[in-house]
């Protein structure tokens, strides 16, 4: 397009410029798109003449023949603009230039694409990314002090901030509320890291654009920006592990034209075997993975849309020794410190397992208006399915999942950004949201989640407020309204001795001699609100403040569970009665960062009323043995803890990074402690770097997890084996321990354009043995021993 | 769920999220693929029959303790020929389990565990080649499997006498052949004791 105005230039110029009178006058202003603000200093180039605009952005030329002409307007960090204007017929223009703050800061790397103003917040890049290929979203997240994970086993991995995970951490994965069924200890999010070009946990609910639930914070995943020009790049990379004998195989391809069109398509195989601990092959351990997405559209600056879908596949095999059938079963297991089932290495993949399948279809279309903002509204769907085999008690019954779940969901979101004054933003939007659970029948066992519609609808105003260069402050609040309505199967003796009868007879349809069948309907209103500060003082400290209400509507699992839960041999009960929960949280940040050295100190405590909690509180007996009985509640509880960082350059080449968090979860009135709390955890490493020397970059970390002593205590069961009441320590936190890691990479020039990135990192050196109190599978075996990985990566 | 028909799905999205309603059909109950809710152990000896029962209407997911009877005492000095029953009751017709037990015979085991102050023994009388597998073949293996077996009874006593059901268990781990549950490990399908008293 640029080389035809040029070319129509110069023939209309050859053409008339000897002819013609050059007496014309063009005079205008370079005016900001977005605030109307004169641009000055802004250049006006043509026919190797520049004209420069003064501080009121105007400018005027003299001299001009009557003829078209190509002005090239650009301005200090502005996509130049190439306008033909026919001076025959206009003698006063405006040009308005892209010019402004926000969007630099997307187009700037990682590291800088803050979410909130005043909330605590981290953002890793594609440096750690690149190091957790082969391995999870929670396993990068971890990089973060402050994020820890629940596991079940290595390779089912939820994160948790600040002490609080599942349905209290919201995921966007590109956009996206990620509707995957998080409501389980051992579901993992459904999501290829690969597919990421950044990721920011926003430690709290400040984030309420995302949603106003997210007591314990929002991840969010973005892929890398895509330039608007004519480009055409890509990545490969390859990984392998000797732990699991595995590895993984990613890669992706952008295509990108000047015009602002674009096309990204991106794969990634992930296959495994079982991985082992120091001593043992933990059997049936493998994983197989399979992700793509491809995304296409048009990125322009006063407009753009584009279309992303995205394919994903896990197969996960569960620990066979970890599969029990009752409550003597588990304590066999607890009792043997090493796991009944080790069988020679494989990469098959038995009962117990899960596979997951998640699709995600996203179209999303935004305009930028003069001198107001940006319209961005989108509207996407996800699939999602579950299944899950056990070990059955016959073979043809251990060919159907014992979980069979299909859960679809529609939303809409759409939300208006006024970014015309740049010392005060403020936004609007609203959700709106359909979601359909199905619990297939054939699996021949109960359904503990039933099937549901849900009904979401929401809407938030934010706003940030530049009042000196300093000091920004920002608030926001937002309404959110659920509609639950379900159809779940009570066995009648359940919902008797729930006292159901009394409560809720109304929500009985259908009589099925021992089961009833009701339609429970519940609604829930919950408000959510945010406001803080950002102080910088003596140039390099920061201080942050912020205080966040946020309430999240019970999911399906908290209110319909009523059942045995096979994977881990309890029978778990929700309750119909519980409400919202509702957390205040403050939070305080302090970080100094120059040069030299760096710390942050964030201190914050989180009061959540109404905290709804899984614990142990009975044993039922049954045909089939004890089985303990864990039962949702909501109690008033309390956490606080401290997350601190602190980085030391001591050299050019030598740097040492050190981090430390703690959290304690107290329940108010009865004064004991919250379970599955992350132990207070150390982190040191020490880096060796020479960017002369092929980019090479040494380091090595030491990790160090106390014992979590704050747990809630343990129950005494009744085994019928053993003839007596038996204790279950099924609580009790394993010994503190520390692992020591490696990693080294280079980086090498390959022709003119393409790079490859070797690197080989070994974790757990020393080979030692060690229980991780937030993996389930800990009662049953030891954690991963020594793995050596290897990853190489070719950019082109 | 293949592209194709995702990609109709995403297409139509928006207009299923305008128009999805409530389906007025109700869901299936779940015909539980595992449920036991008897076992009958009977024991044949001295010209009686002792039964041994527990019921549990609701299974392992339901609240409802399970009821357990004996129908009366064993005698001294007697040898009783036991066989065992289960049943599914919850289901018209009532499923009998022992068939399921019999095909996958290999993958199954009881085990008999009697407190020592009722002076009883237990011994295994089928082996797994007793039963035909789902294919209509023997087994060719010869472990116990335990759904007939012998109480021999000497001294007067009384105590508990506990009867397991353990699948996927190892059975040639030490003991387990002879009715050791010890090495067993697998998966307890049933487990259930009896106050019962030799007179």
């Amino acid at each position: 397009m640029k080389r035809y105005t040029w070319l129509l230039v110069f023939l209309l110029g050859i053409n008339f410029l000897s002819s013609q009178e050059c007496e014309n006058t063009l005079s205008g202003r370079v005016i900001d798109f977005h605030d109307g603000v004169p641009l000055e200093g802004a250049t006006i180039t043509f026919n190797n003449r520049t004209i420069v605009t003064d501080v009121t952005g105007t400018f005027t030329i003299h001299k001009l023949c009557a003829t078209a002409y190509a002005f090239t307007v650009s301005h200090e960090k502005c996509n130049s603009q190439v306008i033909t204007l026919d001076i025959a017929k206009i003698s006063s223009k405006d040009f308005y230039l892209e010019h402004h703050l926000n969007e630099l800061e997307e187009v700037k790397v990682a590291g800088n694409t803050n979410k909130t103003t005043s909330a605590q917040e981290k953002t890793i890049g594609s440096d750690i990314i690149e190091k957790y290929r082969s391995a999870s979203l929670g396993d990068a997240l971890k990089e973060i002090t402050g994020v820890s994970s629940l596991n079940t086993g290595s390779t089912i991995v939820k994160p948790i901030i600040q002490g609080l995970s599942g349905s209290r951490v919201l995921i966007m994965n590109n956009g996206v509320r990620m509707q995957d069924m998080e409501w389980g200890d051992e579901h993992a999010p459904n999501l290829d890291i690969n597919t990421a070009g950044n990721v920011t946990v926003v430690k709290g609910a400040s984030a309420l654009r995302y949603g106003g639930d997210a007591i314990g914070g929002v991840v969010i995943m973005e892929p890398s920006k895509i330039p608007a020009k004519d480009t055409l790049y890509g990545k490969t990379a390859i990984t392998g592990a000797t732990n699991g004998r595995g590895g993984s195989l990613s890669s992706e391809l952008v295509k990108g034209y000047e015009n602002g069109w674009f096309i990204k398509a991106q794969g990634t195989v992930k296959r495994f075997g079982d991985v082992e601990t120091p001593d043992y092959i933990l059997s049936n351990t493998g994983v197989f993975e399979k992700g793509a997405s491809v995304s296409f559209g048009v990125n322009k600056f006063t407009h753009g849309w584009d279309a992303y879908y995205s394919f994903f596949d896990n197969k996960i095999g569960v620990l066979a020794a970890s599969h029990i059938g009752n409550t003597d079963d588990l304590i066999n297991a607890i009792n043997s410190k090493k796991p009944a089932i080790i069988r020679d290495f494989t990469y098959k993949i038995n009962n117990p397992r899960q596979e997951v399948t998640h699709h995600l279809g996203r179209l999303r279309y935004f305009k930028r208006f003069e001198e107001l903002g940006k319209w961005s509204t989108q509207y996407d769907f996800q699939y999602n399915q579950r299944f899950e085999f056990d070990i059955r008690r016959t073979e043809e019954l251990s060919n159907l999942p014992s979980i069979d779940l299909e859960l679809k969901t529609h939303t809409i979101t759409s939300d208006f950004n006024f970014d015309s004054n740049p010392d005060f933003l403020w936004g609007v939007g609203a959700l709106f949201r359909y979601q359909n659970n199905f619990a297939n029948p054939d699996t021949g066992v109960r359904r503990l989640i039933p099937d549901y519609n849900k009904y979401d609808a929401g809407m938030f105003i934010t706003a940030e407020y530049t009042i000196t260069n300093d000091i920004i402050l920002d608030a926001g609040i937002r309404y959110d309204y659920n509609r639950m309505d379900a159809e779940k199967f009570y066995l009648k003796s359940r919902w008797n001795e729930r006292e159901y009868d009394k409560d809720f007879g109304n929500f009985i349809e259908e009589d099925f001699n021992s089961q009833w069948l009701t339609n429970p309907i519940f609604d829930y209103h919950s408000a959510s609100a945010t406001m803080g500060m950002q102080y910088i003082f003596k140039e390099d400290y920061q201080f942050r403040f912020n205080y966040a209400l946020a309430q999240r509507a019970p999911n399906p699992s908290e209110l319909f569970s009523d059942g045995l839960h096979h994977s881990a041999a309890r029978i778990e009960l929700g309750d119909l009665r519980i409400d919202q929960e509702t957390s205040h949280k403050i939070s305080l940040a302090t970080q100094k960062s120059t040069e030299k050295w760096g710390w942050e100190i964030a201190p914050y405590a989180n009061i959540i009323n109404d905290y709804i909690l899984l614990e142990p509180v009975d044993v039922q007996l049954s045909i089939r043995g004890a089985f303990p009985v864990w039962e949702y509640r909501q109690a008033n509880v309390t956490l606080l803890g401290l997350d601190t960082k602190l980085y030391i350059n001591w050299h050019k080449n030598w740097k040492t990074d050190h981090s430390f968090s703690i959290v304690k979860g107290n329940e108010n009135k009865k004064n004991t402690p919250l379970i599955n709390m992350p132990p207070p955890n150390i982190d040191n490493s020490i880096t060796y770097k020479n960017e002369n020397w092929f980019g090479l970059q040494m380091s090595l970390e030491n990790q160090y997890l106390f014992r979590q002593n704050e747990y809630p205590s343990n129950i005494s069961v009744f085994s019928p084996q053993q003839d007596r009441d038996v204790f279950l320590d099924i609580n009790t936190p394993p010994k503190a321990y520390h692992v020591l890691n490696a990693d080294t990479s280079m980086e090498f020039e390959i022709g003119e354009k393409s790079k490859l990135k070797a690197g080989v990192a070994i974790n757990n050196i020393l080979n030692t043995n060690y229980r991780n109190y937030l993996n389930r599978q800990r009662y049953f075996a030891d954690d991963l021993g020594r793995n050596f990985l290897l990853r190489i990566s070719i950019n082109y | 769920m293949n592209t194709r028909k995702f990609l109709s799905m995403l297409t139509l999205g928006s207009l299923l999220f305008a128009s999805c309603s409530n389906d007025d059909d109700n869901p299936a109950p779940v015909n539980e693929g595992e449920l036991i809710t008897k076992m009958t152990v009977s024991l044949v000896g001295g010209g009686k029959t002792i039964n041994m029962i527990v019921a549990d209407e609701d299974g392992a997911e339901g609240p409802t303790p399970p009821k357990v009877t004996v129908s009366g005492d064993l005698s001294t000095n007697t040898i009783y020929n036991g066989t065992i029953e289960l049943l599914n009751e919850s289901v018209n017709p009532v499923e009998t389990i022992n068939e399921e037990i019999e095909a996958e015979a290999d993958e199954h085991q009881f085990f008999y565990t009697a407190n020592s102050s009722l002076n009883i023994t237990t011994t295994y009388t089928d082996k797994e080649s007793d039963y035909k597998k789902e294919d209509g073949t023997a087994f060719t293996s010869t472990n116990p499997v335990g759904l007939k077996f012998t109480v021999t009874t000497t001294d007067a006593g009384t105590g508990t006498f506990t009867i397991t059901l353990r699948h996927e268990l190892n059975k040639s781990a030490s003991g387990v052949a002879n009715g050791d549950i010890t090495n067993a490990g697998g998966n307890t399908d049933i487990t259930q004791t009896f106050e019962i008293a030799v007179k």
